[in-house]
């Protein structure tokens, strides 16, 4: 029965990081589904979002005061992206664009170190990284308080941006710039704003994401290579579906998990890295698409 | 006017088919490699030979490797850093295990055992395309580096999980000075790069091209895709593996798996966007600029602050630096340097007039 009991405690403390990897692979879903550019500078944008706010806090602004700033801030840089990268790179190929991406993450990266520095800095958000004391006495499970808020967030974020897709006018031009940008400018959807407001979205997407990693593990450099980990759940999800994003992040989660703790001994542990990978690689031997992704059908 | 090729006439297969048409190229490729084999090593100083020349041949090879895989062949690998790593482990091992293994065959068998490890990787290309093999490719960076890491035998069981590459000998001369390695380096990458250069216009390369181009096409007009796309797999890894192994044995010395990192495979990745997608030449002055980029900011904060800048600082600059020149390049002149000088060469046939 112990037995029993460690899965289960592994297995929903893999669904709540998975959680959180949903939380920064939605950033990517965003912009991928508004202008088909496969966005490499999110985990670069968690980075920096994450480190202006615990900055402006440094600085002396409350809590309540640095938030709307770091939004700005974000908003900002996402609307400088669109005007600077995106739009004079218009109509070129994903891979040009994935490329810009990477040179942009550079960018985004060493401005944030040049500004606030390469120090290591603590979040405090009120919410303790402690197993909650009532479930560990009565079922012996260990679940963090803030595993379940950074779920919580998550699922709010997942329907918020999925009503905004399907049920709003602004999602409905999203959609149509999406599938075909000339087509969508040619019968009056205001591109430029669309694609601004998805970048900004996109920022303060970040920057949730960020609060909760940086809660998590300290606001360090290494947030960067969160959007590695976010990068098999956006495969296995498919690019382009907001619900495919929470699914997948629950999948990758929880295998991860499960294979450091049930495999990952049997080659000497560390196999986190790549395990999911591996894992995203099979599942797309077998579904190209992805979960939920649209199938897309070539014509020469 | 200094690049005419008025007057040249091919009047054969055989010289219209050959790799430098033009009398000017021939000379200046003749002089250049002169250049490289008899004054080079003997003006360079040391650290100019093992500091920038050597790296620069180096990375120019795996760059090479690269572009053949993503300006060739269309398929966008962001794991080139993990080939170089079993490049340089397997020449480590190889030379480690089989006694008196010539060191020329040990680095082609290096190679052989990156083409074999990038073709497995390089299958889930035959059933996706773009960015999810992009992202698929990252799991080879990943998986490769962590396996070298993980298993002690790669290292021969080193406490520090390093490993110290063995002396170059060859015709039973040890190649230790940094003259006699350049030489050596220089020699396996100008032979390479032959290759590669005879695979790009070839019917290889056009195979490539097809399926890069647009890769429904391709298969509808015969070729085979699984073929194409593993040899690109293949042939680009094994530039790795050997660039790798160079890379461990002519320029580090010592090597840990963790020299491999993603950040090298984004600087391979750099020199083959800036120097110019689907050109051998690219490759070279794309390594060559990503490669002295930092030397040169360096010495110029040097010059402008002293030293008053923080070397953290430094870095986080450099770093924009190369961020902002990918996306100019990206937006201004997406064929890098190598368009740049096709255009000196077309403004130079006419000079000095315009028209």
């Amino acid at each position: 029965m112990v037995d029993f009991w460690f899965f289960i405690e592994v297995l929903v403390g893999g669904l709540l990081s998975g959680a959180m990897y949903s939380l920064v692979a939605l950033g990517f879903v965003l912009i991928y589904k508004a202008s088909s550019v496969f966005n490499f500078a999110q985990g670069a944008m968690v980075f920096f979002a994450v480190l202006s706010f615990v900055g402006f806090m440094e600085l002396g602004l409350p809590f309540w005061a640095a938030l709307p700033v770091a939004v700005g801030l974000m908003i900002l840089v996402g609307m400088a992206t669109e005007r600077f990268v995106l739009r004079p790179l218009v109509s070129q190929s994903e891979d040009t664009l994935l490329m810009a991406t990477i040179g942009l993450a550079f960018v985004i990266e060493g401005v944030a170190q040049i500004v606030w520095g390469v120090d290591v800095r603590r979040l405090d958000l009120g919410i303790r990284d402690e197993p909650i004391g009532w479930l560990a006495d009565s079922a012996g499970v260990l679940v963090s308080q803030l595993d379940i808020t950074a779920g919580v967030v998550a699922g709010i974020m997942v329907a918020a941006l999925a009503l905004l897709f399907s049920r709003t006018k602004v999602g409905r031009g999203l959609r149509a710039v999406a599938d075909d940008h000339t087509a969508a400018l040619s019968i009056g959807i205001p591109l430029k704003h669309i694609w601004m407001l998805v970048w900004a979205t996109a920022g303060v997407v970040a920057l949730v994401a960020g609060m909760l990693w940086g809660a998590r593990s300290g606001v360090q450099f290494a947030l960067v290579w969160v959007a590695l980990k976010a990068l098999p759940v956006l495969i296995i999800g498919g690019f382009t579906s907001v619900p495919g994003v929470i699914v997948a992040g629950l999948i990758v989660g929880a295998s991860e998990k499960i294979a450091e703790v049930y495999i990952g001994p049997y080659f000497g542990g560390g196999i986190e890295g790549w395990a999911p990978y591996m894992l995203a690689v099979l599942f797309l031997l077998i579904r190209p698409e992805g979960l939920f992704g649209e199938k897309i059908i070539r014509r020469v | 006017m200094f690049y005419r090729e008025a007057g040249q006439f091919r009047t054969s297969y055989a010289a219209d088919s050959q790799l430098l048409p033009l009398r000017q190229d021939r000379v200046g490729m003749a002089i250049i490699l002169l250049l490289a084999v008899a004054v080079v090593p003997f003006v360079a100083n040391d650290y100019w030979l093992s500091a920038i020349l050597i790296p620069w041949l180096i990375l120019a090879l795996v760059a090479t490797g690269q572009n053949i895989l993503m300006g060739y062949a269309g398929q966008l690998s962001l794991g080139s850093a993990g080939f170089m790593a079993v490049g340089a482990f397997a020449c480590y091992n190889l030379i480690l295990r089989i006694d008196g293994i010539p060191f020329l065959l040990a680095l082609f068998l290096s190679g052989i055992c990156a083409a074999l490890v990038g073709i497995v990787f390089g299958l889930p290309s035959l059933r996706i395309r773009g960015l999810y093999l992009a992202v698929a490719t990252l799991a080879s960076q990943f998986f490769i580096v962590w396996a070298l890491d993980k298993f002690g035998w790669f290292k021969n069981y080193d406490p520090a999980g390093v490993i110290t590459a063995q002396p170059i000998i060859m015709f039973g001369h040890n190649f230790a000075s940094p003259r006699e390695k350049y030489w050596v380096v220089l020699l396996i990458v100008a032979a390479l790069t032959l290759a590669a250069k005879n695979m790009a216009r070839g019917s290889t390369g056009r195979a490539w091209m097809a399926v890069r181009d647009m890769d429904v096409a391709a298969e509808v007009m015969g070729l085979s895709l699984l073929r194409t796309k593993l040899q690109a797999f293949a042939i680009s890894s094994f530039y790795c593996g050997v660039g790798g192994a160079l890379f461990a044995f002519a320029y580090l010395q010592t090597v840990e798996p963790s020299a491999f990192t993603i950040d090298l495979s984004f600087r391979i990745l750099f020199m083959v966007i800036i120097g110019g997608l689907g050109t051998i030449l690219g490759s070279f002055l794309g390594a060559g600029f990503i490669l002295l980029m930092p030397v040169f900011l360096n010495v110029f904060f040097h010059k402008a602050f002293g030293k008053a800048v923080d070397a953290t600082i430094t870095s986080a600059l450099e770093q924009v630096i190369f961020g902002v020149l990918i996306i100019v390049f990206l937006i201004f002149e997406p064929l890098g340097f190598a368009r740049l000088w096709q255009l000196t060469k077309e403004r130079l046939r006419l000079w000095p007039f315009r028209h």
